[in-house]
This record gives C-alpha cells, structure tokens and sequence, in this order.
C-alpha cells in the first residue's frame, strides 16, 4: 500500500493529523514527524527520514508538509530516501484525510493518492 | 592531511567558534521577524560539525565540507538544516579535486544555485540570498575576469556579502518566516543574510591564516573598466 508521512512543526499537531486521518484510512500506514526532536518547535530531517522508512513497503510514500521548512525538510528527505515519496501540494490536514482514504482503494497508485491529498485544497467549507 | 583539507577543518571550526560568538546578536535579529531561534541552532550545529570534522581520519577537502554539511543539516532545526547544510552536501561535490581558485568559484555557484532552488527565493526577498548573489557573482568575476589573487577575490565577496546584509534592511521580507510580517518585515536585517555573511568572513580570515598573509582591505568595486566589445556582447 501506499504510505503516509504528515510533517508538521508541532509533534503534536503530526500526532493529531495522524490521529483524525488514521481514523478513515483503514490499514494505510500513517508515520507522524512533528516538531524538530527536541520537543521544540521545528521540523528535522533525520526524523522525516525515519518516518519515510517506515511508511514505506515498497509502493512509494505521500508527503503531507504544513509550512516553510517542513517542505525543505521534506524535500532533502525524500532525496536521500531509497524509494519513492512525493510532496502533495495541499492542505495538511485535509490532504492528509483524503490521501488516507485513497490509500485504502486496492488500486490506489502514488499518483491516485497525490491526486486525491492535492484535490483537498478545492474543499469548500461554507 | 592536504594543506587544503586542513584549512577546511580550521574554516569549520573558526565559523562554529564565530556563530556561537554570534549566538545572542543572531536571536535578536531573529526574535523582531522570526522564530528567535537561529542563534541558537546555528550555534548547536556549527559546534557538532567542528566536532564531526575533527574527528575525520586524514579526510580530503571534500570530505571535510561533506561531513560539515551532513552534521548542520541534521543538528540544525528548522529552514536554515536544508539551507545550510544541504547546500554544503550538494556543492562538496564541486570540490573532488581539492580546494583551487576554479573549484572554489565552481562550489561557490552552486552552493548559490541549491540555497536558491531549496528556498524558492530570489534577490530581494530579504534572505541569505540577498547577501550570497552579490557575494558569489563578486568572488566569480574577481577570479576569472579581474584575474585577482584568490586572497583578494574573496575579500571582495565578503564586501559584496556585507552591502547585501544592509540591502535586507530597508526591504520587505518576501519568503520565510518573516514574510508573515508583510510590511511590518521593512527596516530589519535578516538574520539568514547575517549569519552568511560572518561565515563568509570566517573563511576570508581562514583563508589569509593558511596563506600566511594579511587580509587585504578592498571594497566591491572592480578594479577593471568594462570593455563590451572586446567581451564580444
């Protein structure tokens, strides 16, 4: 299946993300990498790495990022990864439901779940 | 140890000793339009990569750059990871043949290149890169069109680097945490441009110790009078 990794500068705010999507996304594996390490706000590279390797069976990884550098972060990541994980370009928490759900459709690609996480930006909320 | 690989180590070491000097004056710039935390991270990571590189078994140059960067991208929280550590990791690779004028030039622009890219910032955003471009496109033309000695070449960049660190005042902040501040952002220096520039300053006094020489005391003006025609443009 396709894995979920949620970054976010909070580790709790990763944690909660992971928690709500977890709750729609049957067995997709959903990594949380929040805060910088320290119990300081921040994000780290080393601890996206980690979470990558462990979202990862081999069918690629979804990125959810909230700001700044948890894109950078993310993106040295992914380069240093040994497979494949792309960056959704949408809300984070949004993305990261929808993405969750798409996992779960037996024929979901990276592609199909990027697709749905980033389509979580077109969601009208009045 | 190469002569160069030495210099190296001693560069990292005296740009840790110069951030953790910095420590305080880093925050405050950072506390008016940030997050107040660079001084404090760039102070931690600088400290393990001189630990990292002393413990280096006879390392080359590149080596010595590529382990620095590793250990700031790890250690370093936050933006300035990726920024400065990763840029770091990238270019070494411009360094396999050691440290000379045309390798330097050739890290230099892709150091640039990769804060750029990684960053999605251009001149005039009020980031490192207000004080990097000036600073690179300075080293690189001292050397390759002005024919300058390596010494005064950089001298020149970190001229160009400084005016880059006042160019961030007066002007608004348009990627990083500070563009939050829209407007409010104008009449602050960037921390990311200071920091830059003192380890730029670092590797010019590095440079002068490991060549026995002075620093010379230039400005970032050109010695040379542009001649379109014979540059065939």
């Amino acid at each position: 299946m396709v894995g979920l990794v949620v970054v976010s500068h909070s580790a709790k705010a990763a944690e909660g993300i992971v928690e709500v999507a977890a709750e729609m996304g049957g067995d997709t594996a959903i990594e949380a990498a929040g805060g910088d390490g320290d119990g300081v706000i921040g994000t780290n590279v080393d601890r996206i790495s980690d979470a990558l390797a462990a979202a990862d069976d081999g069918n690629g990884v979804v990125v959810l990022v909230d700001l700044g550098s948890a894109v950078m972060n993310a993106e040295v990541a992914i380069e240093m990864h040994d497979g494949e994980a792309v960056i959704a370009d949408g809300p984070v928490l949004e993305g990261a439901v929808n993405a969750a759900v798409a996992a779960t459709d037996p024929k979901a690609t990276l592609e199909s779940v990027v697709e749905q996480a980033e389509a979580a930006a077109d969601i009208d909320k009045t | 140890m190469s002569g160069d690989a030495a210099a190296v180590v001693a560069a990292v070491e005296a740009v840790a000793e110069r951030i953790q000097a910095e420590r305080s004056h880093l925050t405050d710039l950072d506390s008016a339009i940030g997050d107040a935390d660079h001084g404090g991270n760039m102070a931690r990571g600088w400290a393990e990569a001189a630990d990292a590189v002393a413990d280096l078994e006879d390392p080359d140059a590149q080596t010595v750059v590529k382990t620095a960067g590793k250990t700031v991208l790890s250690e370093v929280g936050g933006a300035s990871g990726p920024l400065y550590g990763g840029s770091l990791v990238f270019a070494s690779q411009e360094l396999e043949d050691g440290v000379t004028p045309e390798t330097a030039v050739a890290f230099a622009e892709t150091y640039l290149e990769k804060v750029q890219d990684r960053g999605d910032a251009s001149v005039g955003d009020q980031t490192m890169v207000d004080a990097l471009t000036p600073a690179v496109h300075t080293f690189k033309k001292s050397i390759e069109t002005d024919d300058l000695p390596p010494l005064e070449a950089l001298a020149k960049a970190v001229a160009a680097a400084e005016a880059g660190v006042q160019f961030t005042v007066p002007i608004r902040a348009s990627k990083g945490r500070a563009s939050y501040l829209g407007w409010r952002s104008v009449g602050h220096q960037d921390p990311g441009a200071t920091s830059t520039l003192y380890i730029m300053e670092e590797l010019l006094e590095t440079a002068a110790d490991h060549l026995d020489s002075e620093v010379p005391d230039v400005d970032a003006s050109s010695p040379t009078i542009p001649d379109a025609e014979a540059a065939g443009e």
